[in-house]
């Protein structure tokens, strides 16, 4: 069973990775958006960081959605809605159990997904967040690990893509051959996943 | 990449400090970031909020004041506001007669702002909103997030805050600010990248011998690049591909917008061009306006933006302004 404990470990381990890979997240940004998913997501994350510490909800979905509130306020552009909404309905669809399953949590973050997919417009093979966590999700009944991988590879197989959302779609097929930065991002935080499992 | 910045953490809040000692005229919430008139609100006036990322000065904090916009929230340097900041506006400049969000066409704008939205709704604000999205270097908009908004964001913002400080109803200044959208189309050329003060260095890489064709105002690469061309060239170019989109009937309104980095000299000889075509097209101008008004940092290169007007527009146009970037009639 996971808990609230387990939530805001998964919230720190997310934001440390964040601010670690903040530079190559912004490389990524450079050729086909804008040069700041990096620099937006770490000062996002970092405010997720600083409130779970000052307020510390006490369920799993109090945590998610106190990060997700977090993210909207804080970071910006097209990530902060869209994080902020995977993890707000995400947490919405958790309740107020003080304990969740890793099944039931599974569910959760498919309801989180299928919100951010109906936020932003964004189908699998658009080159976007979408192309990591919809192969995550499929794969979180295998383990946290099983998904992290997934995430992984559904992020590298965003480079032969042409963008058609956000605004690397204005480059066209100019956009081929460019990992793209919010799949990268989202592997990221899948990937913290196994951190918080310890 | 030599910058007259602190640290990049702080380039924006530090410009809305060196912008509120500028302007007594404006409340600068440094905090909140965000621009308000200091009269506001008016009574039984529509209120104006655009917003967007920082860096495209003076749009949009230099257009806020008497005859434009109520308020503005800039973001980060190039990444959109938040929607706390457009609630924030939304209430100080609320009236009772409504609030129209002028929005550009960009994913991250386009989210916020309908977040904003229903949360201004929730505290019985009236809230209309138009999205800009003029600029046709965007090719197969079906298949991207749809056509960016540009230079028709000036038009936008300066003709429907003319309909509201005459005290026309929010549908009225709603509908005028889709009438301008529609009329409106630009295309933009870039010399150079420019530079984020995130990264410190160009954010993308863009040879001296060559051009990109198509930019957006975020620093983004073009649709295509060609080699150098000359201004003559560009012109003909730019207006080629507003024209192959619009067949103006009426007299139109003219933008020649710099990016930030290309000096007025080169506009003003680009402005040369850019009416030499329309007059051979056969496209009056009733209107003209060269200057750095919708920028991109240190970007060298310019953007058209066409509108074809009626008299109602040009009489909208011609009203008083007074704001930091443009200013005419009082």
């Amino acid at each position: 069973m996971l808990d609230a404990d387990f939530f805001r470990r998964w919230m720190t381990a997310a934001a440390a990775s964040v601010d670690r890979e903040a530079e190559h997240l912004t490389a990524l940004d450079s050729p086909i958006g804008d040069a700041d998913h990096g620099s937006n997501l770490r000062r996002g994350f970092l405010a997720v960081a600083a409130a779970l510490e000052k307020e510390a909800p006490d369920t799993p979905g109090a945590v998610l959605v106190l990060a997700g509130r977090q993210l909207i306020s804080t970071v910006g552009g097209a990530s902060g809605p869209l994080y902020g909404t995977l993890l707000r309905r995400t947490g919405k669809a958790l309740g107020d159990a003080a304990e969740v399953s890793e099944e039931r949590f599974a569910e959760a973050l498919d309801a989180g997904v299928d919100a951010v997919m109906r936020l932003g417009g964004a189908a699998p093979g658009d080159k976007t967040m979408i192309d990591a966590l919809v192969p995550a999700v499929a794969a979180l009944g295998e383990g946290f690990g099983a998904a992290a991988a997934a995430a992984e590879r559904g992020a590298e197989a965003t480079v032969p893509l042409q963008a058609r959302k956000g605004r690397a779609s204005y480059l066209g097929e100019r956009s081929i051959g460019h990992r793209d930065p919010g799949a990268t991002s989202a592997a990221l935080l899948v990937a913290a996943l196994t951190e918080a499992a310890g | 990449m030599k910058m007259l910045i602190n640290v990049p953490e702080t380039v924006v809040a530090d410009a809305l400090r060196g912008m509120a000692a500028a302007h007594p005229e404006l409340t600068v919430d440094v905090e909140n970031r965000v621009i308000v008139r200091r009269d506001a609100p008016v009574a039984g006036k529509v209120g104006l909020v655009s917003g967007g990322g920082s860096g495209h000065e003076p749009l949009h904090g230099g257009f806020v004041g008497p005859g434009m916009l109520s308020a503005a929230c800039p973001g980060e340097v190039f990444t959109s506001p938040v929607p706390d900041q457009m609630v924030r506006a939304a209430a100080a400049v609320d009236s009772g007669a409504g609030v129209l969000f002028i929005v550009k066409n960009y994913t991250g704008d386009v989210l916020n702002f309908d977040m904003a939205a229903e949360l201004a709704e929730d505290e019985g604000i009236q809230i209309a909103k138009v999205l800009v999205d003029d600029d046709v270097a965007v090719t197969d908009s079906l298949y991207t997030a749809g056509r960016r908004g540009t230079g028709a964001t000036l038009f936008v913002e300066k003709i429907a805050g003319a309909a509201a400080e005459e005290g026309q109803p929010l549908e009225r200044v709603e509908s005028l600010a889709r009438q301008v959208d529609a009329n409106s189309r630009s295309f933009g050329v870039a010399l150079s990248a420019c530079t984020t003060p995130a990264k410190g260095s160009p954010t993308f890489d863009l040879p001296p011998g060559e051009l990109e064709l198509g930019v957006g105002i975020h620093g983004e690469p073009g649709r295509e690049r060609r080699a150098m061309m000359t201004s003559r060239e560009i012109a003909d170019f730019a207006v080629q591909a507003i024209l192959d989109d619009m067949t103006p009937r009426n007299p139109v309104l003219v933008l020649v917008n710099g990016m930030g980095g290309t000096p007025l000299l080169e506009l003003y000889g680009f402005n040369a061009e850019v009416q030499r075509v329309l007059g051979e097209r056969g496209v009056a101008v009733a209107r003209t306006l060269v200057g750095n008004y919708v920028t991109s940092l240190d970007m060298a290169g310019a953007s058209v933006t066409v509108c074809q007007i009626d008299e109602e527009l040009l009489r909208l146009w011609d009203a008083p302004v007074r704001t930091p970037g443009l200013r005419w009639g009082m």
